[in-house]
C-alpha cells in the first residue's frame, strides 16, 4: 500500500465522535484531517444536554475539570405529567458527583474545546468546509470531495451525524423508518445563578436533570427534558416522527405547550431566551446499528451509525459516540499498521465495539424501543398514577380505604385494563 | 418574578445567529409531487423553524434562511418531494449555545 495520500485518515464531522476518533489517532502519531462544515467548530451541533461522560476520562484525563462542561448532574427527576398534575420520582445522590457520572453540556462550547484539543494533538482541523461525497476507487473508499477539492486518504471516518449523507452514499444506510427517529426542539433559557440554584435545589457546580413523559408532549411518543446549565436551563421536547405525523400537531406548538405547562412555568419564570434550536435524534439505535457499519476504507461512528439509546430513564448518545470512536480508532490503528484497508480489516471495528460497553449496551437495550412504542406510556399511566395518589392524599371526609382498593378503583376508572398493566410491566422488566 | 414570555417562532429565530447564503438555497421542493401527496401541510407543521408555508395557490414556499438544519423534513416528506442537503460550508445556522 504505497498509494499517495494527503492524510492517513480523514474524519468527516467535528462532534464528539469525530473529535474523539481524530484525537485518539493523532495521539498515536497518525496524520489526521478533520473536516467540519461549521465555520466555527461546534456551531452546527446541538444536543439535549446530558453527557454520561466517564468514557471521556480515557481520552482527556480530568475531563470534567478541564473541559467547558456546565453542571455535574447529581439530581435526576422523572415525571409523569398530566394536564393538571404530575407524579415525580426525585433522586438526588452525592455519589453521582464522586466520581462525576454525568454533566450537562452546551455543544457550541464543548465541541469548540474538543477541536482545540485535536489541534494540540496534531490533527489538522479544517472548519467551514462541507464534504460533498466520497471518492471510491475499485470498491474502496479512498478519499473525499469537498467543493472543488479532492483529498486522498487510507481510511475515511464518517462522523457526520444523524442525517449522515455519507453513510447513505456508501450504501450503508437508506431512508430510516420514521419510528427510528425523533425530533428534538429545545430552548436555552438564561437564569440568574442564585435563582437557578434555589429553584432546582442544587449548590456549587451540581445540577439537575428532568425527564418527563405525558402531557408535556401532548401525548406524542417521546418526552420532555430539562437540564440545568451553569446559568441557564436547556428545556425541550423529543417527538418520535411516526407519532408526530399521526398526531396532526405542530412541533413548535408542542414545544411551546411544554413551556406553558403549569408544571414548568414556575421553573423558567424570570428567564430570558438565549437560543431556540432543534435536532433530529435516534429512537431505535439498536436497529440502526445492527447492520454493517463499514466499507473497505470507511467506518461510520456516532449518530451517523445510530449510536443512541433511549432506555426510558436515561437518554444516551454522546457517551456512545465517544465509545464508538474509540473502537473505530483502534480498528483503524491496526489497519494502518498492517497496511490493510479491506472489508475484513474494517470489520475489526465491530469486534472492538462488541468487546466494549457500546456493543454490549446496544444488545442489552435491543428490546427497549419496541417497548417504548406502547402508547399507554405517553397517555394513561400518568393519569393513573395521579389518580392513585389523589385517592391517598385527598381527605374528602369519605371513609378511608386501603391503598390496594384505591389503586384498583383508579385502574377501573381509567382506560387501562389490568391485563394491559401486567403485560406492560412484564415487557418492561424484559426490555429495560 | 416575571413570567417567561414565549415569543413567536420568527421572533425567536431572530435571536439566533445565521450566516446567510444569499446565492443558493439548500432546499428545493418538487411542487407537483408536493401537491399530489399533500406534503405541504405536513412540512408546515413539523418544521420547528416554520421554514415551509403552503401558499393560497397551493404551492409550498421555502424560507430556507430560517432553517435549523435538523433534517426532519427530509426524513418525513414523501420520497422525491424534497431535495435537501446541508448549506454550503460555513453557511447557515450558527449555534452559540447548542
Amino acid at each position: 500500500m504505497s498509494q499517495e495520500v494527503d492524510f492517513e485518515v480523514i474524519v468527516i464531522g467535528g462532534g464528539v465522535a469525530g473529535a474523539v476518533c481524530a484525537h485518539t489517532l493523532a495521539q498515536h502519531g497518525r496524520e489526521v484531517l478533520l473536516i467540519e462544515r461549521g465555520a466555527e467548530p461546534g456551531s452546527k451541533n446541538l444536543s439535549g444536554g446530558v453527557f454520561y461522560c466517564r468514557v471521556m476520562e480515557q481520552v482527556f484525563p480530568g475531563f470534567v475539570d478541564v473541559a467547558p462542561v456546565e453542571r455535574r448532574i447529581t439530581r435526576n427527576c422523572v415525571s409523569l405529567v398530566n394536564p393538571g398534575s404530575h407524579v415525580t420520582i426525585d433522586y438526588w445522590d452525592k455519589r453521582l458527583a464522586e466520581p462525576v457520572n454525568a454533566v450537562s453540556v452546551l455543544r457550541a462550547k464543548l465541541d469548540a474545546w474538543l477541536l482545540e484539543q485535536c489541534e494540540e494533538a496534531g490533527v489538522t482541523v479544517m472548519p467551514g468546509v462541507r464534504v460533498d461525497s466520497l471518492i471510491v476507487d475499485g470498491g474502496r473508499v479512498v478519499g473525499v470531495r469537498a467543493h472543488e477539492d479532492e483529498l486522498r486518504c487510507h481510511v475515511v471516518v464518517a462522523a457526520d451525524g444523524v442525517n449522515s449523507f455519507i453513510a447513505r452514499q456508501a450504501g450503508i444506510r437508506t431512508k430510516e423508518p420514521m419510528k427510528h427517529l425523533a425530533l428534538g426542539v429545545k430552548s436555552v433559557i438564561g437564569l440568574d445563578r442564585t435563582v437557578l440554584e434555589d429553584r432546582f435545589h442544587v449548590r456549587g457546580n451540581e445540577g439537575a436533570a428532568y425527564a418527563m413523559v405525558g402531557d408535556c408532549t401532548q401525548g406524542v411518543a417521546g418526552g420532555g427534558f430539562l437540564y440545568t446549565n451553569d446559568e441557564s436551563v436547556s428545556i425541550g421536547v423529543v417527538m418520535r416522527l411516526d407519532d408526530l405525523e399521526k398526531s396532526g400537531l405542530s412541533s413548535s406548538d408542542i414545544h411551546d405547550h411544554l413551556l406553558a405547562h403549569p408544571a414548568i412555568v414556575p421553573l423558567i419564570e424570570g428567564g430570558t431566551l438565549l437560543e431556540y434550536g432543534c435536532h433530529l435524534t435516534i429512537e431505535d439505535g439498536p436497529a440502526m446499528t445492527s447492520h454493517d457499519l463499514t466499507r473497505p476504507g470507511l467506518v461510520i461512528i456516532g449518530d451517523a451509525a445510530g449510536f443512541t439509546l433511549n432506555t426510558g430513564l436515561t437518554i444516551r448518545g454522546m457517551d456512545l459516540a465517544a465509545g464508538s470512536a474509540l473502537a473505530a480508532a483502534e480498528a483503524i490503528r491496526r489497519a494502518l499498521d498492517a497496511g490493510d484497508f479491506t472489508q475484513a480489516a474494517m470489520d475489526e471495528y465491530r469486534r472492538q465495539l462488541d468487546a466494549g460497553f457500546v456493543g454490549k449496551d446496544m444488545a442489552t437495550y435491543s428490546r427497549t424501543p419496541a417497548f417504548l412504542e406502547r402508547p399507554r406510556m405517553y397517555t394513561d399511566y400518568g393519569q393513573l398514577a395521579a389518580d392513585v395518589f389523589h385517592g391517598v392524599f385527598n381527605h374528602d371526609l369519605t371513609p378511608r380505604r386501603r391503598m390496594l382498593r384505591v389503586g384498583l378503583d383508579a385502574l377501573k376508572a381509567s382506560r387501562v385494563k389490568l391485563t394491559e398493566v401486567m403485560g406492560d410491566a412484564l415487557a418492561g422488566v424484559r426490555a429495560l | 418574578m416575571a413570567e417567561f414570555v414565549i415569543d413567536s417562532v420568527p421572533a425567536r429565530l431572530a435571536g439566533n445567529t445565521y450566516n446567510l447564503d444569499e446565492d443558493e438555497s439548500h432546499i428545493e421542493v418538487d411542487q407537483e409531487l408536493a401537491r399530489r401527496t399533500g406534503a405541504g401541510k405536513l412540512l408546515e407543521r413539523i418544521c420547528p423553524a416554520h421554514v415551509y408555508t403552503v401558499e393560497a395557490d397551493g404551492t409550498v414556499s421555502v424560507e430556507y434562511a430560517a432553517c435549523l438544519e435538523c433534517g426532519t423534513c427530509l426524513a418525513m416528506a414523501p420520497d422525491g418531494v424534497l431535495k435537501w442537503h446541508y448549506p454550503r460550508g460555513s453557511f447557515g445556522i450558527m449555534f452559540r449555545e447548542g
